[in-house]
């Protein structure tokens, strides 16, 4: 909704709060890039890196929260406003979770440091990670801009960071085989994966508090699910 | 598992109790309320919210006939209570009015003691057998007006010698005294502090149990406290009529939008 509330302090407290999401989604997505970029260059400075800055990420989660709160107290926002408070909150909640799952793959990358590479799995990792900073990238646009279509759009593309996981599970797997040295490594490599795939429906979680704020109804139809391997569905059974 | 109270919103669904057909409402030229067609259910609280001036007293003195009192006013449509056309020459307003009961905008007590201002109604319609029973009318309808405790020592005084809230709540306690089935009230709680405003409130919600009420509000948040049904009007159209929730999280037309977060529309 494009018109200006008679309150502009109103106008100014949502966009202060707005304001916040986006520099905490700058600051979860140079994260993803980090804590790739030290897994696969094995730097553990950058990894250390990742780790201190999560603090940062998850004050500015309590924050978004406080600000919320407050507004929700003062001035009883409805409709649009309402949807607007009540998705900040949400996707601070899904940003900060991002943010942890970077801490956790950057604790993961700095020991794995301390052992011998495992194949070239790095690469595949980093593009895996790359697909869903992008995606993180077109939500929070897709935020910005209130454009639930870009947000659609974005909530597909988990699909192909499920079957990148999937694809790096069978990998694992078959090293782990070949060699039960290597188990210990791919399990921590394995862990990452599905980190990056958890960020991935983080994002889907952005995606449809989007489409939620601009529609006001929150996506009904479940989204194709391919973050399953048979192996994986075996454990659950 | 499933919202307990949406799914008591959903059994919730209420007999008919008033249903408005295109009403229009003229004041000589001026078009006051044009078209409006609205069904108002038993047993529901019916918040009218929109802007000053867009019709909402106009439309809710329809409600009762209140409008006979204004020379100048024409109501053309047709409006059922109870599905008999409130309209109909063999229907008296008198009567109709204790069915259909009424506070207004402005508080305006009777020039009389504040006891009698309750037992008025009472009186008239002959709703108490003996002193006893009308003395305990009186005392219930002061109760669920809130105002008892500040008034039972002065029964005797004038009713216009209480302040503005006093008076309302008065006026309040006087509505309810004849068991109106249908409570239209404009602005109830405009002269109330925030307390007696929780104690109309949930006069209004306990009232609801029987009653079918009708509330014009300038506050959104009681609109959106007290009822189950909010209609909005704009320039004397009915812009939006719904479920309280859907019309305060997700409202469909821009204009109700634009009103109840207050934006310039
Ligand atoms: N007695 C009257 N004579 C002439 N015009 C009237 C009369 N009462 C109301 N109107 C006009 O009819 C229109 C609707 O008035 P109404 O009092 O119904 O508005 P409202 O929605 O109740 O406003 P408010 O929120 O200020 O009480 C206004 O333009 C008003 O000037
Ligand atoms: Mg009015």
């Amino acid at each position: 909704m494009p018109e200006t509330h008679i309150q502009t302090a109103f106008d100014r407290d949502l966009e202060a709060i707005q304001a916040l999401i986006m520099k905490m989604g700058g600051m979860v997505e140079a994260a993803i890039t980090d804590a790739a970029k030290a897994l696969e260059t094995r730097d553990e400075a950058l990894a250390d890196m990742v780790r201190g800055n999560d603090k940062a990420i998850d004050e500015l989660e309590t924050r978004v929260n406080e600000e919320a709160i407050r507004v929700i107290a003062t001035r009883a926002p409805t409709a649009i406003d309402l949807r607007t408070v009540v998705s900040v909150m949400k996707v601070s909640g899904n940003l900060e979770r991002i943010g942890d799952y970077s801490k956790n793959i950057a604790k993961r990358a700095t020991v794995l440091t301390q052992m011998s590479q495992i194949h070239d799995t790095a690469p595949a990792i980093r593009r895996m990670a790359q697909a869903v900073e992008l995606m993180l990238i077109d939500a929070l646009d897709a935020y910005i801009k209130r454009d639930a279509k870009l947000a659609e759009d974005v909530r597909l593309r988990d699909a192909e960071v499920d079957q990148m996981y999937n694809a790096l599970f069978r990998q694992f797997l078959t090293y782990m085989m070949e060699d039960p040295r290597n188990i210990t490594g791919c399990m921590h490599l394995h862990f990452i994966a599905k980190n990056i795939e958890r960020m991935g429906d983080h994002v889907t979680g952005i995606a449809e508090q989007v489409i939620y704020l601009v529609t006001g109804t929150l996506p009904e139809d479940n989204r194709p699910k391919n973050d399953r391997t048979s192996f994986q569905k075996a454990l659950e059974e | 598992m499933d919202d307990m109270r949406i799914v008591e919103r959903q059994l919730d669904q209420q007999e008919l109790k008033i249903k408005a057909d295109n009403v229009q409402v003229y004041y000589g030229t001026s078009h006051a309320i044009k078209d409006v067609s609205v069904e108002i259910e038993d047993k529901t609280v019916t918040a009218f919210i929109g802007p000053s001036g867009c019709g909402k007293s106009t439309f809710l003195r329809c409600l009762n006939r209140m409008n006979d009192t204004i020379d100048i006013c024409r109501v053309e449509g047709q409006i059922l209570l109870d599905g008999e056309n409130i309209y109909d020459k063999k229907v008296d307003p008198v009567q109709l009015r204790a069915k259909v009961g009424m506070v207004f905008q402005k508080p305006n007590p009777f020039p009389k003691s504040i006891y009698d201002n309750v037992a008025y109604g009472p009186r008239i319609h002959g709703l108490a057998k003996n002193k006893a029973e009308l003395d305990e009318i009186v005392e219930k309808s002061l109760r669920r007006g809130a105002i008892w405790d500040e008034v039972k020592d002065r029964l005797d005084a004038p009713g216009t010698g209480l302040s503005g809230g006093q008076q309302q709540r008065l006026c309040i306690a006087r509505a309810v005294a004849t068991e109106p089935e249908v409570l239209l009230m404009d602005e109830p709680c405009s002269a109330l502090d925030p307390i007696a405003t929780a104690q109309v409130e949930e006069l209004i919600d306990e009232l609801r149990s029987n009653y079918s009420v009708v509330i014009v509000t300038h506050s959104m948040q009681q609109a959106a406290r007290v009822s189950q049904k909010t209609a909005f009007f704009h320039l004397g159209n009915l812009v939006e009529f719904g479920e309280t929730g859907q019309i305060f999280t997700n409202p469909v037309d821009s204009r109700t939008e634009s009103y109840i977060t207050g934006r310039i529309g």
